[in-house]
C-alpha cells in the first residue's frame, strides 16, 4: 500500500503535488478545523471591527468584531463538505443517467434527455427559494438544492462523451459477447470517460462555491451565526476598500482550495497511469 | 547525359527523444530520378517512405530535422532554402497527392475551387484562364462530366473519382516533382486499376517527375521505372524496377516479394457434418416492413461451412460483406432467412440467443485499434471472455491467458500492457486471442489483414490457418483481396451489392469458370509483371446500383448488369439470371457454366 502511495506520487507533475497538498490541506482543516477554532464562531469577541493581526486575533476580526481564523476554520467545514459532497453527487447521478441513456439509446435516451433540458430550464436560485420555503433551510436541503442544479451539465457533458465511446469496436465487441448493460457501462465505456469527467467534476465544485454563497447573501443557504466561505466573503464585502483580511483569507481559501483540486485532477494522466 | 531532375543524397531525418537525445528515423538515403521518370519508394509502415517524400518539400512534422547532403529538384537546393522560401515553391513546383482524399478535400467547398486554388495562391493564372485549364486536366484524367464536375461539392463524386481529382489539383501547376503517397490503398481493387491507368498516363503527358510512395509491390511494378526498397528509415536496396522484381538481391526485398505472392494452402480434412449453415438471408437497415427492411444489403445470401473449413467472401466496398458477418454473429438481426450452428436454427437478435450459442461463434473485428479497450490490459482483455464463458478465474485463468499468449505468439508478460502499448500486429493477434478464449467453433474474420503490412498480415494469416486445422475452428474470411482468399480459403462467395453471385470450391476457383463480376475482380488484381496495366483492356466502371434493378414484371434482375462487360441484351434486362449449378460451384448468370470458361470468354 505505502509503495503503491510512493509510485503514484512519485508519477506526479509538480504542479499535480502542489495540488494534492493543498486538498490534502484543505480536508484535514475541515474535519478537525472547529476543535481548534479559538473562538465560539458566533461570539463577538472584539471591540474593534475589520482590526489586523494581533496575538488575540491571528487573523483578525470580521464587520462585526468576530474571530476571522475562527470562522473560515467552521467555514471551510461546510465549504469542503457541502461544495464537494454536491459536486460528487451531482457527477455520479449525471453520469449514470448519461450512461443509460448512451447504452440503452432509442427511447430510453430520448425520455432522459428530454427530462434534463427541462430541468436545465428552471432557473436554480428559483428552485432553491421553493425548497426552502417548503422545508426549511437544512445543510441536507442546500446538499440537494445544490447536487440538483449541477446533474443536468453533467449528463449533457457525459452524455456527450459515452455516445461516442459507444460507437466504438471494443464496446460492439462486447455486446456480442452477450455483456449486460452494467458490464458494457461499468467496465467498458466508464474507465475511458474518467479523466474528462474528473476535470468537470472540479468544475462543478467552483460552481457549487458559489452558488452557495450566493444562496447565502439570499438569506437561503447556511444560517447565520454560521457562514461557509462563500458567504464569509459576502459579509465581509464592505472591508474590501480597506484591504481587511476578513475578506481576503476566505477568498484566499476559496482559491486555493479551488485550484489545488483542479491541478490534482488535470495532473491525473488519462488511462489511469497516475 | 543530363543530370537528373532530383538529386538526394546522405539524407538523414531525426526526431527529438524525451530524453533530449535525437533518434534517426531516416538515415544516409540517396537516390536520383531522370526527368520523366517515376522512383517509388517502397517498404511497410514506419519505414519512413513518407517521411523521405516530404522532405522533397523541405517539409517534416512537428519535432523532426532534416539534414542532407544535398536535396535537389530542377534548379532548386531544397536544403538550403530559408523557411520563408518554402511556400513559395510547395503546391506550384512540387506537388503532392496524399493518401485520402477524403480527408485532403474540404467537405464545404465545390471541388472546382479547391482544384484551381494552387493555381490562385501562387497568382499563376486568373480564374477564368484557371478554370479552362482545370476542364483540361479533368478531361485528360477520364473524370465524367469535365465541364460540370468541378461544381460538385466532394461527397457528390465516388472515391475514385476524388482521387482523380486531386491528381488534377497537383498536377494544375505544372509541377516539376509530383508527390504521390499511397494514392490507391484506400481504393477497391477494380477502381485501383482505372485510377493508377490514368496517373500513369497524366504524368507521362505532363513530363513531371515523380515520386510514388506505396506498400504494394505489384502497384508499383505497373508506374515506377525505379524502386527504393526501405526498411526502418534505411535504403534496403535500390535499382530499376526490372531488377528489383525479377533479380531482388536484399533477403527484405525477396520477403516482400514472397508476402505478395501467398502459398496456396490446400483445403483441410474437414469434417463431413455442418457446423454452420446460412440460408437466405435477407437483411439491411432501418424499419422493417413486410420482411423487408428500409434500406436492403443482403437478398437470398446462403452457404454452408464444415467444422475446421474456411469460407472466404468477397466483393468490392458496400458489397455487404461486414454486413453478413453481423447477421451471423447475431449484431444485426436479419428480416429473413436462419443462421444454423450445428443444425440448430439460432435466433436472428443476439438478445435471444443463449450464451453458450454466443460462445460458439466468435467475431474478431477488422480494427484492432478500435476493437481492443484502451482503458484495459491485455491481461484483463484476454480474460474476461474465459470469466464471462466458462467461469475461470484466479490462477486457472492467469494459466489460460498465459497459454493463449503462447498459441498466439506473443511473449508472456505482455499481459500488463495496454493496447496503446503495442505494435498494429500484436494488437491485431490479441484481438485474435479474445475470440480464441471463449473455444469458438466459427470465427468471423471482418478484413483481419487490411490494416497490416503485408509481411504482419500474412504472418497473421498463417496464425489463423494453423489454428483452424490444429482446433478445427470454421473460419468466415471476409476481404477484399481476392488473392489472399484464393490462397487460403476452401470455399469463396462473391458479394455484388448484396447478392451471392457465385459460390465455388477452391478447386473451382482456380479453374476457368467464372462469374462475369469474379472475373473483373481476379483480373483487376495487379500482377507483378511491369506490363499488366499496359495488357489489361479498358473497363468502363458504371456505379453500383443502389436499389434493385427490376423487368416489368417486377422481378429483380441481375445487380452486376450495368457494368457487366457480357451482357445478352434482349435477356439479362428482361428475365432474372438462372443459378446454374455444378460440382462445387454455383453461379447467377444467364451464360451457361461452359460459355463462362475463359476459354468461352473470347467471344464475351
Amino acid at each position: 500500500m505505502s509503495t503503491k502511495l510512493t509510485t503514484f506520487l512519485r508519477g506526479l507533475p509538480v504542479s499535480g503535488r502542489i495540488g494534492l497538498a493543498l486538498v490534502v490541506f484543505w480536508l484535514v482543516v475541515a474535519l478537525v478545523g472547529p476543535w481548534l477554532a479559538p473562538y465560539s464562531v458566533g461570539a463577538f469577541v472584539d471591540q474593534d471591527v475589520f482590526s489586523g493581526i494581533s496575538s488575540q486575533f491571528w487573523l483578525g476580526s470580521d464587520y462585526l468584531g468576530r474571530d476571522v481564523l475562527s470562522r473560515v476554520l467552521w467555514g471551510s467545514r461546510y465549504t469542503v463538505f457541502l461544495a464537494l459532497g454536491a459536486a460528487m453527487i451531482a457527477v455520479c447521478i449525471g453520469t449514470s443517467f448519461a450512461l443509460l441513456a448512451a447504452i440503452r439509446g432509442g427511447w430510453t435516451d430520448e425520455v432522459i434527455s428530454r427530462a434534463m433540458d427541462t430541468f436545465i430550464s428552471i432557473p436554480s436560485k428559483i428552485f432553491a427559494l421553493v425548497l426552502v420555503a417548503a422545508f426549511g433551510s437544512s445543510l441536507s436541503l442546500l446538499l440537494v438544492i445544490a447536487a440538483a442544479t449541477y446533474v443536468p451539465g453533467n449528463f449533457r457533458i457525459a452524455r456527450a462523451l459515452a455516445m461516442n465511446l459507444v460507437a466504438l469496436d471494443f464496446v460492439q465487441v462486447a455486446r456480442a459477447r452477450g455483456e449486460g448493460s452494467v458490464h458494457i457501462a461499468l467496465r467498458e465505456v466508464l474507465p475511458n470517460m474518467i479523466h474528462p469527467l474528473l476535470a468537470d467534476t472540479g468544475l462543478r465544485f467552483v460552481f457549487v462555491v458559489l452558488l452557495l454563497s450566493g444562496l447565502s447573501f439570499l438569506g437561503l443557504g447556511v444560517q447565520p451565526p454560521h457562514a461557509d466561505l462563500g458567504s464569509l466573503v459576502r459579509e465581509n464585502i464592505s472591508g474590501i476598500t480597506e484591504g481587511a483580511l476578513a475578506i481576503i483569507v476566505p477568498a484566499l481559501a476559496i482559491a486555493t482550495l479551488t485550484v489545488g483540486a483542479n491541478l490534482l485532477i488535470d495532473a491525473l494522466k488519462p488511462g489511469g497511469k497516475a | 547525359m543530363n543530370a537528373p531532375a532530383v538529386e538526394v543524397s546522405g539524407l538523414v531525418i531525426d526526431v527529438a527523444r524525451p530524453d533530449g537525445t535525437r533518434k534517426a528515423i531516416v538515415e544516409d538515403v540517396s537516390f536520383a530520378i531522370p526527368k520523366g521518370e517515376v522512383l517509388a519508394l517502397i517498404g511497410e509502415s514506419g519505414s519512413g517512405k513518407t517521411t523521405i517524400a516530404l522532405s522533397m518539400m523541405g517539409y517534416s512534422r512537428f519535432g523532426a530535422r532534416i539534414s542532407a547532403e544535398c536535396i535537389r529538384v530542377g534548379d532548386m537546393r531544397i536544403d538550403g532554402m530559408a523557411e520563408s522560401e518554402l511556400p513559395t515553391i510547395r503546391g506550384r513546383r512540387i506537388s503532392y497527392i496524399a493518401q485520402s482524399a477524403a480527408a485532403a478535400f474540404n467537405p464545404s467547398r465545390p471541388i472546382m475551387a479547391q482544384v484551381i486554388e494552387p493555381l490562385l495562391v501562387h497568382r499563376l493564372a486568373d480564374r477564368r484562364t484557371a478554370e479552362a485549364k482545370a476542364v483540361e486536366i479533368f478531361r485528360s484524367l477520364a473524370l465524367p462530366s469535365p465541364e460540370t464536375i468541378g461544381q460538385r461539392y466532394p461527397h457528390q463524386v465516388s472515391g475514385g473519382q476524388l482521387q482523380r481529382l486531386m491528381a488534377a489539383m497537383a498536377l494544375i501547376t505544372d509541377p516539376e516533382l509530383v508527390i504521390l503517397d499511397e494514392p490507391t490503398t484506400a481504393l477497391d481493387v477494380t477502381t485501383q486499376v482505372e485510377v493508377l491507368r490514368t496517373f500513369k498516363s497524366a504524368i507521362a503527358a505532363s513530363g513531371a517527375t515523380a515520386i510514388y510512395v506505396s506498400h504494394d509491390l505489384a502497384v508499383v511494378a505497373q508506374v515506377a521505372d525505379r524502386i527504393v526498397v526501405l526498411k526502418n528509415g534505411r535504403t534496403s536496396e535500390e535499382g530499376t524496377a526490372e531488377q528489383i522484381l525479377e533479380a531482388p538481391s536484399s533477403d527484405y526485398t525477396k520477403s516482400l516479394l514472397a508476402a505478395a505472392h501467398p502459398a496456396v494452402r490446400p483445403s483441410a480434412d474437414a469434417s463431413e457434418d455442418n457446423v454452420l449453415t446460412v440460408s437466405a438471408i435477407r437483411a439491411g437497415y432501418g424499419r422493417i416492413v413486410d420482411g423487408q427492411p428500409a434500406i436492403p444489403v443482403l437478398s437470398n445470401v446462403g452457404f454452408t461451412l464444415k467444422r475446421g473449413a474456411t469460407i472466404g467472401v468477397i466483393g468490392e466496398s458496400g458489397s455487404g460483406k461486414s454486413t453478413l458477418a453481423r447477421v451471423i454473429a447475431g449484431l444485426l438481426p436479419a428480416a429473413g432467412g436462419e443462421v444454423q450452428l450445428d443444425g440448430d436454427v439460432l435466433p436472428a437478435d443476439m438478445a435471444d440467443r443463449s450464451r453458450e450459442q454466443l460462445r460458439r461463434i466468435q467475431m474478431v473485428f477488422q480494427n484492432a485499434d478500435t476493437a481492443l479497450n484502451p482503458a484495459h490490459t491485455v491481461g484483463e482483455i484476454l480474460s474476461r471472455p474465459l470469466a464471462f464463458y466458462h467461469g475461470l478465474k484466479g490462477s486457472a485463468a492467469a494459466a489460460r491467458v498465459a497459454e493463449l499468449l503462447d498459441i498466439i505468439q506473443l511473449p508472456r508478460g505482455l499481459e500488463t500492457r495496454r493496447s496503446t502499448e503495442l505494435s498494429g500486429g500484436q494488437k491485431q493477434r490479441v484481438n485474435l486471442a479474445r475470440a480464441l478464449a471463449a473455444e469458438p467453433d466459427v470465427l468471423l474474420c471482418d478484413e483481419v489483414t487490411s490494416a497490416l503490412d503485408t509481411v504482419v498480415g500474412a504472418a497473421i494469416l498463417d496464425l489463423i490457418d494453423e489454428l483452424r486445422r490444429k482446433l478445427g475452428i470454421a473460419t468466415v474470411f471476409i476481404s477484399h483481396d481476392i488473392s489472399t482468399v484464393k490462397a487460403f480459403c476452401d470455399k469463396m462467395l462473391v458479394l455484388y451489392s448484396g447478392t451471392a453471385v457465385e459460390l465455388s470450391r477452391q478447386s473451382e476457383f482456380a479453374g476457368a469458370i467464372r462469374h462475369p463480376y469474379t472475373r473483373l475482380l481476379v483480373d483487376s488484381v495487379p500482377d507483378m509483371d511491369r506490363g499488366w496495366l499496359t495488357h489489361r483492356a479498358a473497363v468502363e466502371r458504371a456505379a453500383m446500383p443502389g436499389a434493385s434493378l427490376r423487368n416489368a414484371a417486377g422481378e429483380a434482375l441481375c445487380r452486376f448488369l450495368p457494368r457487366c462487360p457480357a451482357a445478352i441484351a434482349g435477356t439479362c434486362d428482361a428475365v432474372p439470371a438462372p443459378l446454374r449449378e455444378s460440382e462445387g460451384q454455383a453461379i447467377l448468370c444467364h451464360h451457361t457454366l461452359a460459355d463462362l470458361s475463359s476459354a468461352g470468354s473470347a467471344e464475351i
